[in-house]
């Protein structure tokens, strides 16, 4: 499967039991630390630094967008202020200016408007003057609004209050949106003189109009009550009540967040217009204000999303990379640890043998000397000759003393072949004393061997003692899968095509599964664990076998038997370190 | 044929002399390599049989001495310590030198000395 293949060697080794490696040789552990901490260090620093960032620049844009809409209200109301003062102030001086008399001649007005019309530019629709008791004295502009008594009307009042009036916009007798500018001029005599001065809304909505909003912006104009004093490009029409709540007073620009009846968040700037019922206000909506903010976003979105992705696919493919090698070499420490001491304990069970075997050698050798030395006594002195129980006896012992021999030579022959020394070897031959070690074992348990060895196998150039501990890692294992009474075949042969010797040892014992198969030279593989079973007999026959430039195969069937099949080579390969000081000669 | 037994077990010396003697070889036997020296100055021996590890001066320091005054003796080593010898030179060498390791059996010494001196007397 493709997801195993991801997995890495060490991640399904079991923790270690023994206290002391419990967090030395845990690699998952080790891997899980490291991946988080690493992780921890790498991404904290860098949320928090974006999430700052993010909650800055989102400030910024905010209150960039504010202190603008805020200036452009300040800078409107100005504007729209200054008109206002600029008519009324006109009109102040008109009356200031003009006798009384000269005021109600409809021909001496006819004149002032047509030269505030002239200086003034649009704005001045009309003129007329109203007298202490209300009565239009005087009237001049398009409509025809002689002899109208205003003294019932609110604003009179306040004109002769106040001695000045801004009306709201209206619509008035002539339907057409203006509103009324009128100033009082007291005379010394009590009575007054009003002048007052239609003025059309024209210059306020090209004001408005030309204002540059960014996005959605709507500039228009309300009075005190809520009423729209000029077009809105979404609020309503002029005259029309506004849909949104009417702000607090307030004599400075502000700004208020509000939601339409839509539900879309607003940023409301607005100013009363002083000396007049009129309140500036710029809507503006908060989903196009923060688009471009909205873009900055998704950035920083993306730059985090692809940092933290790209951090941790470093940080596992690291942290994996460095256990697993951390693993691979703990292994190989381990496998070569044993392999030390394998050659270590076979060492010393050589120089003790060795050291047994020439002990006994001598008084072996004294015994043997003795009882030949009865027999000859015996037999060339004639005394005993005949006495067949005597001779028999002394025969017993010297065939004794000759098994004792060969037992201690074998041992020394052992002993020596542990020291690497290649040599001119029979195949056969090391086949027929590595049996000789387990012939009474095999005797035992009634298990039958039969060696073939073919006379056209040559002598080979190879490790004496090594091909020793191959076969007998071999033959030991059969022997443990044969049943009693089962069968060992050993067939010594040439081998097909590049020369050297085959061996091939096959037993018909218990089999080996077929999952288990490709496993076997695996170091540590055993199902004998527990048993007293290293797991490493055949992991070091692979390797001696590869040290003499062998190759070993293995076939089996449960049930059925085993065969091992190892080639020899004619010559063993020169050894690594005999290769690099030939380099270096 | 005169032989000369040097090996440091007297049991082991005194039986194989007797033992050679009852197959009509005159052999001497000493423990040392001293009385060895002493011994072959007085006899002209043909063979010596010198046991390899002995106190003081060893078998085959021995043989070189031995050698060195009676250039025409053969020697066979005769050893407990096999391993400390090459067992593939376990035959004899140069014509004049013999390895065996102990438990000897009487017969394949008989057999290595009558080589070993058939082959000297050939090439006289």
């Amino acid at each position: 499967m493709p997801v195993r293949k991801l997995i890495p060697g060490f991640w399904n080794v079991p923790e270690p039991l023994a206290e002391t490696s419990r967090y030395l040789f845990n690699y998952r552990r080790i891997w899980k630390w490291s991946v988080l901490l690493t992780s921890v260090v790498a991404l904290v620093p860098l949320i928090f630094i974006t999430l700052v960032d993010y909650k800055m620049t989102e400030q910024a844009f905010e209150s960039e967008f504010r202190s603008t809409t805020a200036r452009v209200v300040a800078n409107t109301q100005r504007a729209i202020g200054f008109f206002l003062i600029e008519r009324r102030a006109a009109l102040d001086f008109i009356v200031r200016d003009n006798p009384p008399e000269d005021l109600s001649d409809p021909i001496r007005l006819a004149f002032i408007l047509d030269a505030l019309q002239k200086s003034f530019g649009g704005g001045f629709v009309d003129l007329g003057v109203i007298g202490s008791s209300g009565e239009q004295e005087a009237y001049v502009g398009e409509f025809e609004l002689y002899d109208k008594d205003y003294h019932e009307q609110p604003w009179f009042q306040q004109v002769v209050d106040r001695g000045v009036y801004v009306s709201d916009i209206f619509l008035g007798f002539r339907q057409v949106p203006h509103l009324v500018i009128a100033v009082k001029q007291s005379m010394s005599n009590g009575a007054f003189q009003i002048l007052r001065a239609s003025v059309g809304i024209g210059p306020f909505e090209d004001l408005l109009a030309n204002l540059e909003l960014g996005g959605l912006g709507d500039a228009f104009i309300i009075n005190r009550g809520g009423i729209l004093q000029t077009n809105s490009r979404y609020h309503g029409q002029v005259l029309d009540p506004l849909d949104l709540p009417i702000p607090e007073f307030s004599s400075a620009t502000k700004l208020v967040d509000a939601v339409n009846p839509e539900g879309e968040k607003l940023l409301i700037g607005y100013r009363f217009i002083q000396d007049t019922p009129f309140i500036l206000m710029i809507v503006k909506k908060k989903q196009d204000l923060m688009r471009s903010w909205h873009r900055t976003r998704l950035g920083l979105i993306l730059f985090l999303v692809i940092s933290v992705t790209l951090i941790l696919g470093v940080i596992l493919g690291t942290a994996t990379y460095m256990v697993n090698n951390m693993y691979v070499a703990d292994e190989k420490r381990l496998v070569s640890l044993h392999h030390v001491e394998y050659a270590n304990k076979m060492a010393s069970i050589g120089r003790m043998a060795a050291s047994v075997a020439h002990e006994i050698n001598n008084p072996l050798a004294i015994i043997g000397e003795k009882a030949g030395l009865i027999k000859d006594l015996f037999t060339f002195k004639k005394t005993y000759s005949a006495d067949e129980k005597l001779i028999g006896l002394v025969d017993a012992i010297s065939a004794s003393v000759k098994r004792a021999g060969r037992i201690t030579k074998r041992l020394l022959t052992f002993a020596r072949n542990l020291e690497a020394t290649v040599e001119e070897i029979n195949v056969g031959e090391v086949v027929y004393e590595v049996f000789s070690f387990i012939e009474k074992q095999a005797q035992v348990r009634e298990v039958q061997i039969k060696i073939e060895v073919s006379p056209q196998a040559a002598t080979i150039q190879s490790d004496r003692g090594k091909l020793q501990q191959i076969f007998l890692n071999i033959v030991n294992n059969a022997c443990a899968a044969v049943p009693n009474g089962g069968h060992i075949n050993v067939q010594v042969f040439p081998s097909a095509g590049a020369g050297g010797v085959t061996v091939r040892i096959s037993d018909d014992g218990c089999g080996i599964p077929k999952e288990d198969l490709n496993r076997i030279f695996e170091p540590f593989f055993s199902t004998k664990t527990g048993q007293g079973g290293t797991g490493l007999g055949l992991s070091i026959t692979y390797s001696l076998v590869h040290e003499i430039g062998g190759q070993i195969a293995v076939s089996s069937e449960v049930g059925v038997g085993t065969t091992f099949e190892i080639q020899l080579p004619m010559t063993m390969p020169p050894r690594k370190g005999q290769n690099d000081a030939r380099a270096a000669g | 044929m005169r032989v000369l037994l040097v090996d440091d077990e007297v049991d082991l010396a005194s039986a194989l002399a007797e033992r050679l003697d009852l197959r009509g070889i005159k052999a001497d036997w000493v423990t040392t390599a001293h009385a060895a020296l002493d011994k072959a100055e007085a006899v002209d021996y043909d063979l010596a049989i010198l046991d390899v590890k002995m106190p003081k001066i060893g078998g085959l320091e021995l043989r070189q001495r031995l050698h060195e005054r009676h250039p025409r003796m053969k020697f066979i080593f005769v050893t407990g310590y096999g391993s400390e010898m090459d067992f593939n030179k376990v035959k004899c060498q140069e014509g004049e030198t013999c390895y065996m390791v102990k438990p000897v059996d009487i017969e394949d010494l008989l057999k290595r000395m009558k080589d070993l001196l058939g082959q000297s007397g050939g090439d006289q």
